[in-house]
């Protein structure tokens, strides 16, 4: 792998230039996968903030009947909410 | 992924004209080394004389390709926010006064409590703490069941098995190991034990997906991956985090196989599981992001960072929808969570406070007090009656 001939001067030009390819090579593949991720990102379909927020509000609507520290429970709905004091018998 | 002090990182490229096949080795050097690595490239190709040339010009293209890609998203992106959530949400009534008290204390940890999870059976609780302890309670009750002592200190993630039957933990060991939990409460649950996850670095997540069988995992390697527990083996891994991934969520059932991580590098990212692709990526907190948190409906989630907010994202508008943050708010929020019907955020903060938000109206509902100091973990049961909240008081409140 290491190149072993020619001058110590010559070997380190050579090992320069080889590093210089390495960087730039993984400057290319950095970029590439960038590329690729904001090509999947430009693909993705998007609704609008309005019909988004709409659809966001309609859930919450439709599930706050269920929602028990919305509504909140009874008391004896919620089994961490204190039942009446023990009696001792 | 693995003890490994190298990564292989093998592509083709395919030029037009010329076909070059490259492989790069990344070797990491010593810690006193400077760089990071070395890379070195094998071609069989003879016009390697030329890529001093070629790679240059790549580049410029990509460059130019990756800014008109930028100009387009960002165009596409601000045509469709036509209005904000909160606007929307005017016609909305408002919520009422809440009153949500601390029902249940649980003591028994002697440090600072990290991490915790419900079962499924609404009642039982495991949760993990910087002493290596792990316990399970019953929250009805406030009893131990199980207690395990994990050999690494600051076990910072702990799941509950949606059996029922196992726990599994893990935190400085960089692993995360499964513990089945057996009826006999005289067994030694340590000598049980699978370690199903390797990373190098610490464990900070982790989850099980909906069967007992697969676990989501993310570490401060920046990554995440999904591990199948009967065999230990990695079945798919999740790169695109630049820093540590602090945390993780995955979708509800009904929505498919997604997950959304969130982490230092102030990004949260969301995974297809199948595939290993990250398919949206959101990046406008100013700080560590350290819990996420998906709506109940799935098409959207919450995050809480150490920028003192916590943020609401849409996935299918592709944006940020709401900021929940006040001046008087200066502490990082440590994690999030909605209640059932996704109407409220209950956020802990490291100010020993929970913050509980109006998701719709991005408003401040209420303030809970009691933890006397930071708020580390924060769940709400499966059946929505009550949240759990751990704290680094080496205590654990249920609220309701």
């Amino acid at each position: 792998m290491v190149n072993s001939g020619g001058s110590f001067s010559k070997r380190c030009v050579n090992r320069w230039h080889r590093w210089q390819r390495i960087m730039s090579t993984n400057n290319i593949s950095q970029a590439r996968k960038l590329v690729e991720q904001l090509r999947i990102d430009a693909g993705i379909e998007r609704t609008k903030v309005s019909k988004a927020a709409a659809e966001m509000m309609n859930y919450c609507e439709m599930h706050a009947h269920r929602d028990p520290l919305l509504v909140g429970l009874p008391t004896s709905g919620n089994p961490f909410k204190d039942q009446k004091p023990c009696i001792i018998l | 992924i693995g003890s490994h002090n190298f990564k292989e990182i093998c592509f083709f490229e395919r030029n037009k004209s010329c076909k070059i096949y490259s492989l790069s080795f990344f070797f990491l050097l010593p810690a006193s080394a400077l760089t990071t690595g070395i890379y070195m490239i094998f071609s069989t190709n003879p016009e390697m004389a030329t890529q001093e040339v070629q790679p240059n010009e790549t580049l410029t293209n990509l460059k130019a390709e990756s800014d008109t890609l930028k100009t387009k998203l960002e165009d596409e992106r601000a045509k469709l926010h036509d209005v904000e959530l909160h606007q929307v949400a005017e016609k909305v009534d408002g919520l009422g006064q809440f009153i949500m008290k601390t029902r249940r204390t649980l003591k028994g940890h002697g440090n600072k409590v990290l991490c915790m999870d419900w079962c499924k059976d609404k009642r039982r609780i495991v949760s993990s703490s910087q002493d290596g302890k792990v316990i399970v309670w019953d929250a009805f009750t406030t009893n131990k069941e199980h207690a395990v002592t994990m050999p690494c200190t600051w076990v910072m993630a702990c799941a509950y098995a949606p059996s029922g039957c196992a726990v599994a933990c893990g935190g400085l060991d960089n692993k995360c190991s499964v513990y089945p939990l057996s009826l006999d409460k005289n067994e030694n649950l340590a000598a049980k034990k699978k370690s199903v996850a390797m990373h190098t670095n610490y464990l900070s997540a982790c989850s099980f997906t909906n069967s007992d069988m697969q676990i989501l995992t993310s570490s401060g390697d920046g990554t995440c991956a999904l591990w199948d527990v009967e065999s230990g083996q990695l079945l798919q891994s999740f790169h695109g985090h630049t820093a540590d991934v602090l945390c993780l969520d995955l979708a509800p059932s009904e929505t498919g196989n997604t997950f959304v991580s969130g982490g230092c590098d102030k990004k949260a990212n969301v995974w297809d599981m199948r595939s290993g692709q990250c398919i949206q990526s959101f990046e406008t907190h100013e700080s560590d992001i350290n819990s996420v948190r998906y709506y109940p409906s799935g098409d959207a989630f919450a995050s809480g960072s150490d920028d003192a907010t916590c943020r609401l994202y849409d996935l299918r508008a592709d944006r940020e929808v709401a900021i929940y943050s006040k001046e008087s708010i200066i502490f990082g929020a440590s994690s999030v969570d909605f209640s059932l019907s996704g109407r409220l955020l209950f956020g802990g903060y490291n100010d020993y406070t929970i913050n509980v938000w109006d998701v719709l109206k991005g408003t401040r509902v209420s303030i809970l007090f009691g933890h006397e100091n930071r708020v580390s973990t924060l769940r709400l049961s499966p059946d929505g009656t009550a949240f759990c909240t751990g704290s680094w008081d080496h205590t654990l409140r249920i609220w309701a």
